[in-house]
């Protein structure tokens, strides 16, 4: 029989109060914890190191860089129009913004006005993607404090919008979309009667989740007075857009340097008092219900209707019967025959692609129509697309703010007159509530955390570019 | 304010150490000398007429292979200027040399000037005098290189680096 050695009996106590053989600690110590880079309540990878006194945050510091892609330093390697498919990725819950906002840098260095058409289908399609941005963050910030069924009713009114936006782009999330000197394609025929369903179902929402969370005590307990930040260090931090709002200070690019149709357009801009993270889902709600009202007026406004193919009654023919006529010599009156495309490309004929893009050969490519059907569309369209070639900005530089979701949205092109841009900043607007995010939670509860975080809305795409 | 008086009320104040000042696409620009920046930073924040309480952006270009500048600084740093009260904007630049690239930090005056700073640190390899805490920001200390430098190949390999401790 082997002799088990023996094992000091101990006393429950010791086990449960901690005391005996375990030192005392004179004075409590503070416990480093780190809440991500994955974490269930962070949108993005991000990682928020911080110093806990109990339950109160003592120190902060937020180390990003996760979703770090180069996007700068891949605009410099391709052509103009190349980069657009990356900027789909900077913030992709409203990638609509970031495409017009490139394009309208790129436009300026240009020296070029897009068309009357092209400015309002940019404004219509800005302001849907403004509503789905708020619609994430709202749902996102409520569901993390255990309001989960606002994240269903929200995501549900955001696939609605985001079924509207795949009507028009073809794509839900990467639309590439946004065409140096006008867009991709027209507008559907039947997109105004798919945008007015779309708002009557988002307003639904809006209205139930107002009844849910606007009086709810233990939202309003869980966001009121937290996360606030005075509307100096706001100012400070560089913050914009609804953060800066709800701080009471009426800051809209829209409004302090109207672009593109918003000078014609009636709204208002909503403010808040208090900049706690309750001023801001108050301010975020109230701008979905203005974006609606914008999108209406300029569906009202919208110049040139959509054109359909067959409007002059003249026959239909495919690229492939263009091609097979012109090697047969029967060129007569090609170029008034409008083409038959494919449905990937509706919305480019002729007519409509006349209305939403610039009338400069230079930067614009030509109608699928033209490049098919004729020697200078042809031209043009190898012109615009060979190597080398492309659209040439003179030397320059030129910063263009548009509102993104998030707060001013900027865009620093800088040209050597070749045919790719020789440097391009983003300004991400939600870098600089990011960099503010240590202030908003020293001090306060653990648990605050996450409704601050979820207001500071931050897309990893944007931030870390 | 409008652009052209911002200028010329730099320039009025300033005088030579504005080297240039330009209005290329509405885009009012002053380029300044680097041993008054900071002078000239904190003017812009506190003078009343100008009153630029937000430093809008702040980023940097290499001009190494800029055609047609053999002359010349290497960087340029670049402060897009906002007043939320006036309403109006500027661009500031100042060149920097490749061997000696510091510019004064811009922390004292906007707290936001931190994480940019840290950034075109990062990026470009430029520093800052007086940052509190120069640390990359998008990327790993272990990073070799500033990837926004034009003589950084865009398809250049990094080490695999291991966990820290």
């Amino acid at each position: 029989m082997v002799e088990t050695p023996e094992v000091p009996a101990r006393r429950t106590q010791e086990f449960f109060l901690g005391e005996g053989t375990f030192p005392q600690p004179e004075a409590t110590e503070n416990l480093l914890v780190n809440m991500g880079p994955a974490h269930p309540a962070m949108h993005g990878v991000i990682r928020i190191f911080t110093e806990l006194d109990g339950e109160r945050v003592v120190k902060a510091d937020v180390e990003i860089g996760y979703l770090h892609r180069g996007f700068e330093k891949h605009c410099e390697a391709g052509p103009y129009n190349n980069a657009m498919p990356y900027t789909d990725r900077l913030n992709y819950v409203s990638p609509l913004i970031n495409n017009f906002g490139y394009c309208s840098a790129v436009e300026k260095l240009l020296g070029i006005d897009v068309t009357e058409r092209c400015q309002y289908v940019r404004v219509i399609m800005s302001e849907i993607s403004r509503i789905t941005d708020h619609l994430t963050c709202i749902g996102a910030t409520a569901m993390e404090l255990g309001a989960f069924t606002v994240f269903l009713y929200m995501i549900k009114a955001r696939e609605f919008l985001w079924e509207v936006i795949e009507q028009v782009t073809g794509a839900r999330l990467t639309i590439s979309y946004g065409r140096v000197g006008g867009v991709k394609a027209d507008l559907p025929p039947d997109f105004e009667p798919a945008v007015r369903s779309a708002f009557r179902e988002t307003r639904t929402v809006l209205d139930e989740v107002h009844k849910l969370l606007t009086g709810n005590r233990i939202f309003v307990d869980r966001m009121k007075g937290v996360g606030v930040l005075s509307r100096e260090e706001t100012i400070s931090y560089a913050i914009t857009g609804p953060m800066l709002r709800a701080c009471g200070v009426p800051f809209d690019v829209r409004r302090a340097a109207p672009y593109w149709a918003y000078d014609r357009l009636d709204f208002e801009i909503p403010v808040g008092e208090a900049g706690d993270n309750y001023d801001r889902y108050l301010v975020r709600m109230a701008e979905m219900g203005q974006s609606m009202r914008i999108v209406e007026q300029a569906l009202a406004r919208l110049p040139g209707g959509p054109v359909s193919v067959d409007v002059e009654g003249r026959p239909l023919a495919t690229p492939a019967e263009y091609v097979d006529r012109g090697k047969l010599g029967k060129t007569d009156g090609l170029l008034l025959t409008p083409l038959r495309l494919s449905p990937n490309l509706r919305g480019q004929e002729r007519a409509a692609h006349r209305t939403v893009n610039a009338p400069d050969k230079r930067v614009v490519l030509p109608p699928k129509a033209d490049t098919y059907g004729s020697i200078e569309g042809l031209m043009n369209h190898f012109m615009l697309i060979m190597e080398g070639f492309g659209i040439r900005p003179p030397k320059g530089e030129a910063y263009f703010a548009v509102e993104g979701a998030n707060g001013e949205l900027g865009f620093y092109v800088v040209s050597d007159g070749t045919d790719r841009p020789y440097r391009v900043r983003c300004r991400p607007p939600c870098l600089p509530p990011t960099a503010a995010l240590p202030r908003m939670i020293e001090g306060s509860m653990v648990a605050d955390i996450v409704p601050t975080f979820g207001s500071v809305n931050m897309i990893a795409g944007e931030l870390e570019r | 304010m409008d652009g052209h008086a911002i200028l010329a009320r730099l320039r009025e104040r300033f005088g030579p150490a504005i080297l240039e000042t330009g209005d290329h696409r509405g885009d009012h620009t002053a380029v300044v000398d680097r041993a008054r920046l900071a002078e000239l930073l904190r003017f812009c924040r506190d003078d009343a007429a100008l009153r630029f309480d937000m430093l809008m952006d702040l980023t940097a270009v290499d001009y190494l292979k800029f055609p047609g500048r053999d002359a010349g600084a290497r960087f340029e740093v670049v402060y897009h200027l906002y007043s939320v009260t006036e309403g109006h904007r500027v661009r500031i630049k100042v060149p920097v040399e490749e061997d000696d690239p510091v510019v004064p930090s811009a922390v004292p005056l906007w707290a936001i000037a931190n994480w940019y700073e840290r950034e075109v640190w990062d990026m470009f390899g430029i520093r800052f005098d007086g940052h509190p805490d120069l640390r990359r920001l998008l990327l790993y200390e272990e990073f070799v290189g500033h990837p926004l430098r034009k003589d950084y190949a865009i398809n250049r390999r990094q080490p695999l680096i291991g966990p820290r401790n």
